[in-house]
């Protein structure tokens, strides 16, 4: 984007207003009770969306990857944490047992090995990063090197979580089947349902969206953001220019899954649950939507998609229910056609349409200008004889 | 085989594209500062040649060794083949559209190809001072911060010139510089390769014969035919090379 020195100073400090408005006014103003309980968890809810939407964006308008699998780490990410808070619960669950309730309910009587050191908090927030990072190195290692591209890789992506969704739908896996994990009680000893618990776990993703947006920023303005973006354009000439672009695309992949991953995990503990109808490839695939509608190749697009795209839904899914899934696509046609650039692109779209005006009626002004001349010196001088 | 060594030496190479034979027991020989021009026919084989060399694609047979045969490219791929030195100016200007002059010139700085230092790396005073001659030599210093997008069609062969020249390359394999450049840009296009000559080796590929005349001067001139070298020689002599007239004259020939 090119922006003059002004308004990208005015960006900056209404990026800065927002930021602060989110991670210190909206949560200031829940303990004063101005904010309901309700309203602040809806929007934790929709920033970790959020952050989801940006991990799409890194990939898709930056690099040119369309991962359609985007939802994956996000719930892996989710269930790594969950997994913590279900062995938080104790004998607090339905079944007054040390095992989750799910495992008792099939019958088992030892927790099973893979379970255990997710005792430990730092553990589960390791693997937060670490199950989502690792299984991104191996699917980005194997597709890279064999150069899958465009729609093969999307397709290959959709695939993957849809088979993932598959092994976590299964009781074997021993990771709660089709249900999956709720009745959270409490993380860091903080009771999960008291107000002031969400508030913080509501600062902490709204902290975080501010991290991963400054992140980014920096990430994209650097040299490997060129390169990123040279990718995107043509990676062939990237190829030429003595980059290993498989290398790129992997660093980027994890990056991004780690960040969705993160992001899953605040997103657990605030909605009170996770299963596996959340790794469905149309999971992904609104995220994209969100994405497509907020502005592709921007970071705070992304956002501004996944925030107005909810607060739509919650609305859209009481008052006319049927309808919702018709308003979104019609939505998503609609900025497809008319905005480009989605929503944060509507400023510079209405001003590219002010200046195309004004230039066209300065053309006409010229050409009166020049047709009089021309009418006032006949015999033009123009021609040679 | 040779006394001197060769920086590039291609033998025996084939290439069939369903059939059809792009380049046919291809033997080519550069030395060490060489600049060389590379005329035919369209189909001759030229660009899949470069394609050879650059790693694009791969020849069903034959050797390509680099440097001495210090290297076998053909077990290279095309970032690997770069990083010896081999840089590509495409026949087609290709350059980053969507990314400044200088932005275009930072990608191609030579340099790690890193991760770590694509994130840490600073851009030093020298690269910038470099990037500064090399705008002022492609004449782009006045577009500097325009998109590469937004440039003329000559502006973009230039730019890509400037490119390789920021790489620092040994070989610099250039496909048609001229091409749609008008009578002065080419001349000026021509004097830049020929200040380049001696410090980088230069293969050009070029079908306007007054700027062959102009950059070969009297050095060697490949002429390729269905991907087979048919010639080699000073510009004046093939010229005169009775199956080069053939070949660009389309004479019906008895068997040659």
């Amino acid at each position: 984007m090119t922006t003059s020195p002004i308004s990208s100073r005015i960006n900056v400090s209404l990026l800065i207003a927002t930021a602060i408005f989110l991670v210190i006014i909206m949560p200031a103003l829940n303990a004063f009770g101005v904010i309901e309980n309700f309203t602040l968890n809806l929007w934790g809810k929709y920033l970790c969306y959020g952050i989801l939407a940006i991990s799409i964006d890194l990939l898709w308008g930056y690099t040119g990857l369309l991962c359609l699998g985007q939802a994956l780490f996000f719930t892996l990410g989710g269930y790594m944490m969950g997994m913590h808070l279900m062995l938080m619960i104790g004998k607090l669950g339905q079944y007054k047992s040390d095992l989750p309730d799910f495992m008792v309910f099939l019958g088992h009587t030892k927790l099973p090995s893979f379970w255990e050191p997710f005792y430990s908090f730092p553990f589960a927030a390791a693997m937060v990063l670490l199950v989502p990072g690792l299984i991104a190195f191996i699917f980005g290692y194997l597709a890279f090197r064999s150069r899958i591209k465009g729609v093969y890789f999307s397709i290959l992506t959709q695939a993957l979580t849809y088979g993932a969704a598959l092994l976590f739908f299964r009781n074997d896996m021993l990771m709660g089947g089709n249900n999956g994990f709720t009745d959270f009680r409490s993380m860091l000893g903080a009771n999960l349902r008291d107000p002031g618990t969400q508030r913080i776990l509501y600062i902490a993703t709204a902290l975080l969206l501010v991290g991963v947006i400054a992140g980014c920023k920096w990430l994209t303005a650097s040299r490997f953001g060129l390169i990123q973006r040279a990718i995107r354009d043509s990676e062939n000439r990237v190829l030429f220019s003595g980059y290993a672009t498989a290398s790129f695309k992997l660093f980027i992949f994890i990056i991004s899954a780690m960040i969705a991953a993160v992001a899953g995990a605040l997103y657990v503990p605030q909605v009170g649950i996770i299963n596996p109808s959340e790794m469905t490839p149309d999971k992904s695939l609104e995220a994209v939507v969100w994405v497509a509608l907020g502005g592709r190749g921007t970071l705070v697009g992304p956002v501004v998609g996944a925030v107005s795209v909810n607060a739509l839904k919650s609305w859209a899914t009481r008052a006319y229910p049927d309808l919702w899934l018709i308003i979104l696509g019609g939505a998503f046609v609609l900025v497809v056609m008319f905005m480009p650039k989605g929503i944060v692109g509507i400023p510079s779209q209405i001003s590219g349409i002010i200046s195309r005006i004004r230039n066209r009626s300065a053309a006409k002004d010229e050409a009166k200008v020049a047709a009089e001349l021309k009418k006032a010196s006949p015999t033009s001088p123009i021609i040679d004889p | 085989m040779s006394q001197k060594p060769f920086l590039l030496a291609a033998e025996g190479l084939n290439k069939n594209f369903d059939g059809y034979k792009a380049i046919n027991d291809l033997n080519f020989y550069l030395d060490e500062g060489e600049l060389r021009t590379v005329i035919g026919p369209n189909g001759a084989g030229k660009t899949t040649f470069l394609d050879l060399i650059t790693g694009r694609t791969k020849p069903d047979e034959g050797t390509l060794l680099w440097d001495d045969a210090k290297h076998d490219l053909l077990k290279l791929n095309e970032y690997q083949i770069y990083r010896l030195g081999i840089g590509r100016k495409f026949q087609t200007p290709t350059v980053y559209n969507d990314h400044t002059v200088t932005e275009n010139l930072i990608l191609s700085l030579a340099g790690s190809r890193g991760i770590w230092h694509s994130l840490f790396g600073k851009i030093t005073s020298d690269q910038r001072d470099r990037m500064a001659d090399i705008l002022t030599t492609i004449k782009l210093t006045d577009h500097a911060l325009r998109k590469a997008g937004t440039l003329a069609h000559g502006q973009k062969q230039w730019l890509e010139i400037g490119m390789l020249l920021a790489q620092e390359a040994r070989l610099l394999l250039v496909d048609e510089p001229a091409a749609g450049m008008t009578d002065e840009e080419t001349y000026r296009t021509g004097e830049l390769l020929l200040s380049l000559a001696g410090k980088h080796t230069i293969i050009v590929i070029e079908h306007d014969m007054t700027f062959v005349r102009q950059i070969s001067q009297d050095r060697k001139v490949t002429v390729l035919h269905q991907g087979h070298v048919l010639c080699e020689g000073p510009v004046d002599q093939v010229q005169n090379d009775e199956r080069v007239i053939e070949v660009y004259l389309g004479r019906k020939s008895k068997t040659a």
